[in-house]
């Protein structure tokens, strides 16, 4: 009887035990799971609150019209990769007002990686250029072009 | 981010420039808090510009006006183009702001603050003609690379400073100087900050012409952030990217200048004509000094319609680089007649001169105004485009409003 009773105890405190090692074990794998994903944790929180552009995911790449409406460059096969190489820098302003043939689209990519720290592009570099020459091709102006969309007012002096 | 940093730290010296008010607590604003009025990325509000001038590039920042919004005689900031290479410079300390003379050239090296810059030498004020070299480069075919200008690039505003000879003369140069090529705060697009945006500069002959300054105000005022605070070469009548901006450095050189953008194609044009399209060898190409002459009808905006019977008065402004325009002319038959037209004496070398005419139409009708300047050696502007180069610069064709008479 009193074995039993010994018994009981010792399995009740081997119990305890081991309730309190499973908990302490599960606390330390919380707090290394949520280091791991938020490594900031322990640094000094920033004073300097540096400005953050909030922007909704869902819109982030959105398409009106046929443009991506962050960038302002038309929707087409190698889009992506378009942002994603060639507004690093510079503005997407700067493609979408210039018009050139494969040759000259593809030499300016040269210049930029000569002297602009522009990446190799790899294999996007056919895409790429394949959608600068699709979406932005130069068109024939001749020596002077007529004078274009004039919005008539009435002159009162 | 970082834009919006620099924003503020750069304002806080210059607040009243960029809000166009004091900010009252500036000193106790605490650390890291944007005052509202900066939190606003609209480039019209944070370089008080109007709201009728084109973004053509918002990193770098490029904006160019609109020929009616050029009408004042003397060109205010909330019309002037901006033309950027790189991005603006973000710690602005005036206090601290130099500016050394140094190069092989150069007798000795010497820094100067901005006070003593001011003390030292004596101050001078001139309407001063800036043109972008690729000012109209949009017309051109085939297409040239870069920001395509319309007709915009271009502004005549006042700008009080010292000349760049008495500095010189200060530091002593010696007798092989040719050039001399400035550095500045910007910082390249890559943030590479062993890359300069752009280090351009002028033969000593401009250098050291009367008017060639170094400017720490514009329109009687400290020079806008975009447009170079505290301090910026002024060089009229040659492409504005002479016209350095947050200049700290200028080098006097034995050769010519091998800074950014002053080798390769960069502002250059080749040196014989070259077919539409043809390719020019870096070696073939020359340097653009003195911008060609050009005038912008300014007054009406295009797309006036008038009554019949009514004389149309027409306004606008020629200029001619260093030289002075002589002569003005408008057509309102495509060039088959011209007629003369009054023009003022500039109101000092290298500024623009403003014209007006009575226009007076025959029948009711379509008619387009076509302005043609003349300068002082008999040179006049094209009214098709001028010569093709590879980089689009130099496109002085005339300018023409369309009118209705109905």
């Amino acid at each position: 009887m009193e074995d039993h009773k010994k018994f009981k105890q010792q399995v009740r405190a081997i119990y305890r035990l081991m309730v309190v090692l499973f908990g302490l074990f599960a606390v330390a794998a919380i707090s290394v799971l949520y280091l791991l994903s938020n490594p900031s944790l322990f640094e000094k929180s920033k004073p300097e609150a540096e400005y953050v552009a909030v922007v909704e995911e869902d819109d982030y790449d959105k398409i009106e019209n046929g443009i991506h409406v962050r960038t302002g460059l038309i929707e087409a096969e190698g889009l992506m990769a378009v942002v994603n190489n060639c507004t690093n820098c510079h503005s997407a302003k700067l493609v979408t007002q210039n018009r050139m043939n494969k040759e000259r689209w593809i030499s300016t990519i040269r210049w930029m990686q000569e002297t602009q720290n522009l990446w190799d592009l790899g294999n996007n570099e056919d895409m790429i250029v394949d959608y600068l020459v699709t979406n932005y091709p130069p068109s024939n102006k001749g020596r002077r072009e007529v004078l274009k969309d004039i919005e008539w007012y009435e002159l009162k002096d | 981010m970082k834009r919006r940093n620099f924003v503020k730290k750069a304002v806080l010296g210059t607040m009243t420039t960029v809000i166009g008010a004091e900010i009252v607590f500036g000193n106790v604003l605490p650390e890291g808090y944007q005052p509202l009025a900066l939190q606003d990325p609209d480039p019209f509000k944070m370089f008080d510009k109007d709201k009728e001038m084109v973004v053509l590039n918002d990193k770098p920042w490029n904006i160019e006006a609109k020929a009616h919004l050029l009408d004042d005689k003397i060109t205010p900031n909330k019309f002037m183009f901006i033309r950027n290479n790189g991005i603006i410079p973000e710690d602005i300390d005036i206090g601290k702001w130099t500016l050394t003379i140094d190069g092989e050239s150069a007798k000795q090296t010497k820094t100067y603050t901005l006070e003593e810059l001011k003390s030292k030498f004596s101050q001078h004020t001139y309407q001063l003609t800036l043109e972008c070299g690729g000012n109209g480069r949009s017309e051109f075919d085939p297409p040239a690379k870069g920001n395509q200008w319309t007709i915009g690039a271009v502004s005549c505003a006042t700008w009080t400073g010292v000349r760049l000879r008495d500095i010189l003369e200060d530091v002593g140069i010696k007798s092989d100087a040719v050039y001399i090529g400035y550095h500045a705060a910007d910082v390249h697009l890559s943030r590479d900050p062993k890359k300069e945006p752009i280090s351009r500069g002028a033969p000593l002959p401009k250098v050291m012409q009367d008017e060639t300054l170094v400017a720490f105000k514009m329109n009687g005022k400290d020079i806008p952030l975009a447009h170079g605070y505290p301090l910026r070469l002024v060089a009229g009548g040659w492409p504005a990217s002479v016209s350095g901006k947050w200049i700290n450095r200028i080098s006097v050189r034995n050769i010519v200048h091998d800074g950014t953008k002053m080798t390769g194609t960069a502002y250059r044009v080749p040196c014989n004509p070259v077919a539409p399209g043809e390719k020019v060898k870096d070696e073939d190409m020359c340097i653009i000094e003195s911008m060609p002459v050009k005038s912008l009808i300014t007054y009406p905006k295009t797309g006036a319609t008038i009554q019949q019977g009514k004389k149309l008065n027409i306004r606008g402004h020629a200029w001619a680089g260093e030289l002075e325009v002589s002569k003005m002319e408008y057509s309102i038959d495509f060039g088959s007649t011209w007629k003369e037209c009054a023009i003022e004496k500039p109101a000092n070398r290298l500024a623009w001169q403003h014209f007006t005419a009575n226009v007076d139409f025959p029948k009711k009708g379509y008619y387009e105004v076509w302005a043609r300047a003349t300068d002082a050696r008999g040179i006049s502007q094209p009214m098709l485009l001028p010569g093709w180069n590879p980089k689009g610069y130099l496109n002085n064709a005339s300018h023409r409003i369309a009118i209705k008479v109905a």
